[in-house]
């Protein structure tokens, strides 16, 4: 062995090493959404890493109702022009897929959503749409919510909520409750 | 010698009802020193902070006997080059009054028996956004929002042209710096004229010593803000002045379970306020009173 | 050192006068000022109750916040200024009849004044702050804040009220002629500032943008329209009492002439209100949403409909009993006009004028105010100080004009005891 092949032997692997971490950190770090720090998508318990059971499974394509698993989720968000795998990827489960074939991560999903909805989205990503709480200047942090957070990407309309109780009348001024 | 006796007797006299005057004024008024020293307690913006330190002392012993709790007394004066401004979607509030009561709960209202709400969320009809004589104050449906009904949520709108700072005949409220209108909750005597004078009825009265449960009670307040009121104190919104102060949301902005609620700095051109008078199409209530209002309700688009 | 104590005897002994003055009287003021103390008691009473717990013992709500206490300072500051229709006839066009009485008409001004200001301070939340109102010593919002303004509009006419009548009544106690050249300007000042401290309470609340019923340009003139109604009505009454209980002498030809200006100030009033009913019903505005609570009812509230169109009837027919020249001099028609007037008014004033300003609020809720017992208890004990007060300054100031209560019996008292001391000493001297 000489000189120069041992040095090959340590600085490829070496190098291969450090250009890997390096470009997995950079995609952590874009699929991170750290530019909008959200609190973790609101999962159904144990339905996360979907991969768990659609890594061994056959890729159906075909539009169809679902039988066997998620008949929960009920489809109420053009439901006529699409269906699951045109926002899950097909292959990797653990993603979705936004138009142009990019995958993201579920904490990035606000990307997903604002494709068809860009107005909401730009108002979104300015603070205007949606709850936002913490502190709004300042070195305090601010925490945005994802879309899912609000609205179940399967049926987004708004849920009809109770109101908390209407105010005293002022003859009642000396109710007690 | 009867010139003597005269002066003699009316000397006595005069001492006699001299002495009963003395002594009824230390009688009529309270006999503690500390109740003195309330009675003399002087207003908030003339006070050095020496004084200021010396209320909030008293203030943290005595809400320490009331309500068993270590209360954190602020006097933080407003941030530099701050105004604050309030945004409100209209097209968002179901009137779920969830906002009401995270007010009610931060600042310390009084409840239950003689409830006091800083906020008031209106019903309207659709088709009618400004004929307030139409609303409808009482509903509780099963669910909300009905059908054919928008939701108004009215409070003090914090205006820059306040007509209740005008009509206080003892400058008890006033506006800071930072465009909250505050009270000074130990030097209003509770003549209800800013309350005659307030065109949105953002002011609220405490008729008689609030109602606030031991264990209800939030001890992060602020002077002017939050703290526990006493009887016959003039209250109202103060944006929150505890909070936004050190830059957090209101309590209201966060409880909005439909986001529709925003706040920011009207000075700062990067704030979400801004962005929505820049983007959206704004409009306050009762423009014509010329109150210049920091609340701007807006819709979506 | 030798006048001070001469003054201070003499001081003395009025003090002492007036005390059994106030004391001695017919069966009937007895039961009148012991009903009146019976009463007086009674609402203190009741007041200290709600100083100890608080306003929510009224009525009054965050809707309505203002109800019967501060409906009462309307109308007495507008009774209170109705002295200077005595005034202006008096010692401006000399009118002899009235000159003699007007003394009584200021002292019956300032114990309005005192009805009002005690009004306002049982409105109060907090009594113990009231210090904070105090120019220079508390913190008095002044030229922005109207009730700063009627502050010091309103101590200033009752010192007004109180300095010239007892400057003149002194004066007559000691026999001598007032100097004109000193008193006069304080009268004349008295009449412009009768006109400005009904104007100010008008403005207090013309000036709030927040109540479309108030913010009428119209209501200083109205307010000074019913005013010249009301209090003259109450001095026609009070003086033909005193007429009857004293020796002053009240020509009948005073009372006309007061109640001529009452026809005047009643057909203004009814001719502005006219203006505001066109105004509001033809416009047919959100704003007439007060009126219509007012003179129809709003959404089936309707408490106070049958109290205005009384107070309606009330006026028009004793606008038309003093119009007419027979009913007017006449004493029966005219005392039954009077009464007219003075309840008439009170209810247009008084709760027809600040109740609808509340209804409905600015965000359109509608909360009906009817005062409780013990608001009335204690408007009732309010009023019957101001009358015991009136009544006692009564009972002093006609015996000094009538010149049986005069310095000359102190003196004659002061020689007939000297000349006894001498003649006790002569005795002395010889023994």
């Amino acid at each position: 062995m000489t000189l120069k092949s041992l040095r090959m032997r340590t600085i490829i692997p070496a190098l291969a090493i450090i250009l890997l971490t390096i470009s997995a950190f950079s995609s952590l770090a874009v699929g991170a959404g750290q530019e909008f720090p959200v609190p973790p998508p609101p999962f159904t318990e144990g339905i996360f890493p979907c991969s768990n059971c659609h890594a061994s499974m056959e890729v159906n394509r075909k539009k169809r109702e679902l039988k066997d698993e998620h008949t929960k989720i009920r489809m109420h968000h053009a439901e006529t022009m699409r269906w699951c795998l045109d926002c899950h990827d097909a292959k990797n489960r653990d993603k979705l897929r936004l138009y142009n074939g990019e995958l993201v991560s579920f904490t990035e999903s606000h990307r997903l959503c604002g494709e068809c909805h860009g107005n909401l989205y730009r108002d979104w990503r300015a603070g205007i749409h949606g709850k936002r709480t913490g502190y709004f200047m300042g070195t305090g942090k601010r925490t945005y919510l994802l879309c899912a957070h609000c609205h179940d990407p399967h049926e987004p309309k708004f849920k009809l909520i109770a109101p908390e109780p209407p105010p005293f009348r002022p003859t009642d001024k000396r109710n007690v409750k | 010698m009867s010139n003597k006796n005269y002066t003699r007797r009316e000397f006595i006299r005069n001492l006699s009802v001299t002495a009963l005057a003395g002594l009824s004024l230390p009688l009529l008024s309270s006999c503690s020193r500390e109740e003195a020293e309330d009675f003399l307690q002087k207003h908030f913006l003339e006070m050095t902070g020496e004084e200021k330190e010396r209320v909030i002392a008293k203030l943290e012993r005595r809400y320490l006997e009331q309500y068993g709790r270590k209360f954190q007394i602020s006097t933080q004066e407003a941030l530099p080059e701050t105004l604050w401004g309030y945004g409100l979607e209209l097209s968002r509030c179901v009137g779920c009054r969830r906002c009401v009561y995270a007010c009610a709960n931060e600042n310390n209202t009084s409840r239950y028996a003689r409830q006091l709400h800083w906020i008031r969320v209106l019903r309207l009809k659709r088709g009618n956004l400004i004929n307030l004589e139409d609303s409808e104050h009482y509903y509780a449906p099963e669910t909300v929002p009905e059908k054919g009904f928008i939701y108004l949520p009215v409070q003090c709108q914090q205006c820059q042209n306040p007509p209740c700072v005008k009509v206080c005949p003892i400058h008890a409220t006033w506006q800071e710096p930072d465009g909250i209108v505050v009270v000074d909750y130990n030097w209003c005597i509770g003549c209800r004229y800013c309350i005659a004078a307030c065109p949105y009825k953002g002011r609220v009265f405490n008729w008689a010593e609030p109602n606030l449960p031991k264990d209800e009670v939030n001890p992060n307040v602020h002077y002017l803000g939050n703290r526990p009121r006493m009887k016959c104190a003039v209250e109202k919104c103060t944006f929150c002045i505890q909070r936004v102060r050190q830059g957090r949301y209101p309590a209201c902005v966060e409880a909005c379970p439909t986001g529709s609620r925003k706040f920011g700095n009207l000075l700062d051109p990067k704030s979400e306020i801004r962005y929505i008078i820049e983007r959206k199409r704004v409009f306050r209530l009762r423009e014509e009173l010329n109150t210049e209002s920091r609340f701007y309700y807006f819709f979506e688009s | 050192m030798e006048s001070l104590q001469r003054l201070l005897r003499e001081t003395w002994h009025f003090y002492k006068k007036t005390l059994i003055l106030v004391s001695r009287g017919s069966n009937i003021y007895y039961a009148w000022c012991f009903s009146l103390l019976a009463i007086i008691i009674v609402g203190f009473i009741f007041y200290w109750k709600q100083h100890e717990i608080g306003l929510l013992e009224t009525n009054m709500t965050d809707q309505v916040s203002w109800g019967l206490y501060i409906a009462n300072f309307t109308y007495l500051v507008g009774m209170a200024a109705a002295a200077v229709l005595l005034v202006i006839p008096a010692y401006i066009y000399q009118f002899k009849p009235i000159k003699e009485i007007v003394v009584l008409g200021e002292l019956f001004a300032a114990s309005c004044m005192v009805m009002a200001i005690l009004f306002v301070m049982v409105d109060l939340g907090r009594l113990d702050r009231f210090w904070h109102m105090l120019p220079f010593i508390g913190s008095m919002n002044f030229p922005a804040s109207l009730l700063a303004w009627d502050v010091l509009a309103l101590n200033g006419y009752l010192f007004l009220n109180l300095f010239i009548p007892i400057y003149l009544l002194v004066k007559s106690y000691y026999g001598k002629k007032p100097n004109w050249k000193f008193i006069l300007p304080f009268i004349l000042l008295s009449i412009p500032w009768a006109v400005g401290i009904h104007t100010v309470t008008a403005f207090l609340y013309n000036g709030l943008s927040a109540r479309p019923f108030w913010n009428a340009s119209i209501l200083a003139p109205r307010f000074l329209a019913s005013a010249f109604c009301s209090g003259p009505a109450i001095i026609i009454i009070i003086f033909q009492i005193i007429r009857r209980v004293s020796a002053i002498k009240i020509e009948d030809s005073a009372l006309f002439k007061v109640a001529e200006l009452i026809a005047y100030s009643m057909f203004l009033n009814l001719f502005l209100l006219g203006a505001e009913i066109f105004k509001e019903y033809y416009s047919g505005t959100v704003h007439m949403a007060s009126f219509k609570y007012l003179f129809e009812g709003l959404h089936h509230h309707n408490e106070l409909v049958p109290w205005i169109w009384a107070a309606m009837a009330m006026n028009v027919t004793a606008f038309i009993l003093f119009l007419v020249p027979s009913t007017r001099k006449r004493l029966s028609t005219l005392n039954l006009g009077c009464l007219f007037i003075i309840v008439g008014v009170w209810i247009e004033k008084g709760p027809g004028f600040v109740i609808p300003g509340f209804v409905p609020d600015p965000l359109g809720e509608i909360h009906e105010y009817v005062p409780n017992l013990l608001e009335l208890m204690v408007s009732f004990g309010i009023w019957a100080l101001g009358l015991l007060i009136f009544t006692l300054l009564m009972k002093v100031a006609i015996p000094i004009e009538t010149g049986e209560f005069s310095h000359t019996d102190y003196e004659r008292g002061v020689l007939t005891k000297k000349s006894m001391d001498y003649t006790a000493s002569l005795y002395k001297i010889k023994k």
